[in-house]
C-alpha cells in the first residue's frame, strides 16, 4: 500500500519551491543596478507565470477531457494553428492593416479562431467511434506539420516587410517576450479560468471516463466542449506570448499526476501550474546565469518533455 | 418500468439493434441473453443514453431518455459497462463515493458517507477500501465499480456482462450480490448474460436477442428448452433440471 502523503503538504513543498525559483530568477546575479534588474525582471516572471498558467491548466484539462496521458494540446498541433491563424490573418490583410488594428480587437479575433478550428478539430477527431489513441497522436502530429508547413509556405511567398514584421511576432521567447501582449494576454487567462471556476468538481468526474461520468448525470458533451474553449483560449495566451512550448505542457502534467497523491483538479491544477513555474522561473534562472545563455530554455524543456513522450508511449501503460 | 419503443441502432449500412420494442416491469432480474454480436450491450447502452438511437424511444418510468436531463435520469438510473477508464490515484473509496455525486453535486453530507460505508459493506470492500484501484485484482475492482453503483442509489441498475474476468467463485457471488440487491433493496436489475446457466438460476425474467431483434422472452422454464435454445443460438443443448434449477447442457 502506498504510504498516503497529504496533497496539502505536496502543495506546500511545491509552493516552496516555486516561490524560491521565482526569487532565485529575480535576484541570482543582479550587479548594482537593482532599480533597472527588478522591473526588467519582473516583467519576464510575470510572463512566465501567466505561460505556466496557461500551459499547465490547458494540459490537465486537455487531458481530462480525452481520457489519456500523453495527448497535449501542444502534441495536437494547437500552438501551431495558432501561428497559422496570423500569419493566414497578415497575409489577407497585409501588415500594415493588421499592425493598425487595435491588439485587443486583434487577440481576440485570434481566440475566437482558434476556438472554431479546435471544434473543428475535435469534430473530426472525436467525433463518432472511439478511436485508437494511436491514431490520435498520429493524427495531431501530422495536423501540427500541415499547419507548421501552411504557415510556412504562406511566410515564404508574403511580402518580405510583412516577413520581417511576422518573425518579431513569433519569435518572442522566454527571453525576449511581447510584453505588450502582457495586460490582454492576462485578462484572457483570467477569463478562461473565471469560466472553469466552478466546474472543479464537475471535472473530477470527467475523469472517469465518458461513460460513468454520463452515468453520474454530468453533461459530458457541455463540460467538454467548455475544456475546449479554455484549452483553445489559454493556448492563444502561452503562444502569443513566448511562442509554441511543445513538451512542456506533458511534463507538468506528468509530474503533477505522479506527485500529487489525489485525483481532484483542485489539487491537481495547482500542482501542475507550480511545477510550471519551478520549470521556466527555475530552468530560465540556471540558464542565465549557470550556463550563460549559450542554449535555449525552450530546447531543454523540450528535450526533457520528449524523452518523457517517449518514455510514456514505449510503456504502453498510458490509456 | 422500462419501456423500448422500436428501438434502432445503425452504423451505416450495418443494423445493430434492429426495431426493439421491449416492457421491463419494476422490480426482480432481468438478463438479457443472446449469441455475439445480437446488440444486447448497444440496447442496454442506448437506454442508459450512454450511445444516441438511431430510432426509436425509451422512457424510464415515463421519462425519456433522450431529452431528460443527465442529473435527474442519474438518481434513477445507473450503468455498469465492461472496461472502465481509471485515474490511476483513485482509491476504492473514492470511487464509490463518486456513485454519491447524483445526489451530492460534489459535497458530500453525511448521509452520503453513509451510503458509501454500507455499498463498501455490501460487497466487503471495507479491507480494501483505503488501496488505490490499481493495485487491486481485476474481479476487486469489478466489485468496487458495483459498489459505486449501489451507492448510487437508483431505482434501475443496469449491468453490461458483469461476470466477465470474474472467476467461478466471484462470478457466483456476484449473482446473488444481484439476487439479494432486486430482493433487500427493491433494485430493477437488468443484466446482460453470457452464460445460460448462471440467467437461468439467478434472472426472474430472460429476454434472448439475436440479430438486433427480440426473439423470445419469458420465464427461465420457457427459455429453457432444446428448441429455444436451438433457436436462440444454433446449439444443440440438453436441458436438466439439477436441485430444482434447469441447466442446459451444451459443451459436447
Amino acid at each position: 500500500m502506498t504510504a498516503a502523503r497529504d496533497p496539502r503538504l505536496v502543495l506546500a513543498v511545491l509552493g516552496a519551491l516555486a516561490l524560491g525559483s521565482a526569487a532565485l530568477f529575480m535576484t541570482w546575479g543582479v550587479n548594482g543596478a537593482w532599480g533597472f534588474a527588478l522591473p526588467f525582471r519582473a516583467a519576464k516572471l510575470a510572463t512566465m507565470l501567466l505561460v505556466a498558467h496557461a500551459v499547465a491548466v490547458s494540459t490537465v484539462l486537455f487531458q481530462t477531457a480525452t481520457g489519456n496521458r500523453i495527448l497535449t494540446p501542444a502534441v495536437m498541433g494547437f500552438d501551431q494553428l495558432y501561428v497559422l491563424v496570423q500569419t493566414v490573418l497578415v497575409f489577407a490583410l497585409g501588415a500594415s492593416a493588421f499592425a493598425g488594428l487595435d491588439r485587443r480587437l486583434l487577440f481576440a479575433g485570434e481566440v475566437a479562431a482558434m476556438i472554431a478550428f479546435s471544434f473543428l478539430l475535435h469534430a473530426a477527431l472525436f467525433g463518432g467511434a472511439r478511436r485508437s489513441l494511436h491514431l490520435l497522436v498520429l493524427g495531431g502530429v501530422v495536423l501540427g506539420v500541415l499547419f507548421r508547413s501552411l504557415a510556412g509556405f504562406l511566410q515564404r511567398i508574403i511580402d518580405p516587410n510583412e516577413f520581417a514584421f511576422l518573425q518579431d511576432r513569433f519569435f518572442a521567447s522566454f527571453n525576449s517576450p511581447h510584453h505588450g501582449l502582457l495586460a490582454i494576454a492576462a485578462a484572457m487567462a483570467l477569463a478562461a479560468s473565471l469560466l472553469g471556476w466552478r466546474a472543479l468538481r464537475r471535472w473530477d468526474v470527467l475523469s472517469l471516463g465518458r461513460e460513468v461520468s454520463i452515468t453520474l448525470g454530468l453533461d459530458h458533451r457541455r463540460e467538454v466542449t467548455r475544456i475546449l474553449v479554455m484549452v483553445a483560449m489559454l493556448v492563444s495566451v502561452s503562444t502569443a506570448l513566448v511562442g509554441p512550448v511543445t513538451f512542456l505542457g506533458l511534463l507538468v502534467a506528468n509530474l503533477a499526476h505522479a506527485v500529487m497523491p489525489s485525483f481532484r483538479h483542485a489539487h491537481l491544477l495547482p500542482a501542475a501550474f507550480l511545477l510550471a513555474v519551478i520549470c521556466l522561473a527555475g530552468g530560465q534562472a540556471v540558464l542565465e546565469h549557470g550556463f550563460g545563455f549559450d542554449t535555449s530554455l525552450r530546447v531543454i524543456i523540450d528535450f526533457l518533455g520528449g524523452i518523457l513522450f517517449i518514455a510514456l508511449l514505449v510503456r504502453g501503460k498510458v490509456r | 418500468m422500462i419501456e423500448a419503443i422500436g428501438v434502432s441502432k445503425r452504423y451505416g449500412e450495418t443494423v445493430v439493434v434492429d426495431g426493439v420494442t421491449l416492457r421491463l416491469p419494476r422490480g426482480g432480474v432481468t438478463a438479457i441473453i443472446g449469441p455475439n454480436g445480437a446488440g444486447k450491450s448497444s440496447l442496454l447502452s442506448m437506454i442508459a443514453r450512454l450511445l444516441p438511437m438511431s430510432a426509436g424511444q425509451v422512457r424510464v418510468d415515463g421519462l425519456d431518455v433522450a431529452r431528460t436531463p443527465g442529473a435527474v435520469l442519474a438518481k434513477r438510473l445507473s450503468i455498469l459497462r465492461q472496461d472502465n477508464h481509471l485515474p490511476a490515484r483513485l482509491t476504492v473509496r473514492d470511487l464509490v463515493a463518486f456513485g454519491r455525486y447524483p445526489h451530492s453535486g460534489g459535497r458530500p453530507t453525511r448521509e452520503d458517507a453513509a451510503h458509501v460505508e454500507r455499498a463498501l459493506r455490501y460487497l466487503a470492500l471495507e479491507g480494501l477500501a483505503e488501496r488505490f484501484l490499481d493495485e487491486l485484482s481485476g474481479g476487486q475492482r469489478q466489485r468496487a465499480f458495483v459498489a459505486m453503483v449501489l451507492a448510487q442509489d437508483t431505482d434501475y441498475v443496469l449491468l453490461d456482462e458483469p461476470l466477465n474476468s470474474l472467476d467461478m467463485q466471484h462470478a457466483v457471488a456476484m449473482m446473488r450480490l444481484v439476487r439479494r440487491a432486486a430482493e433487500e433493496l427493491g433494485k430493477t436489475v437488468v443484466l446482460v448474460l453470457h452464460d445460460l446457466n448462471f440467467a437461468s438460476c439467478h434472472a426472474d425474467h430472460i429476454v434472448a436477442m439475436r440479430d438486433g431483434r427480440v426473439l423470445m422472452q419469458g420465464s427461465p422454464a420457457a427459455i429453457m428448452t432444446p428448441e429455444a435454445i436451438a433457436a436462440i443460438y444454433d446449439v444443440e443443448a440438453t436441458v436438466h433440471e439439477i436441485g430444482g434449477r434447469l441447466i442446459a447442457a451444451y459443451f459436447a
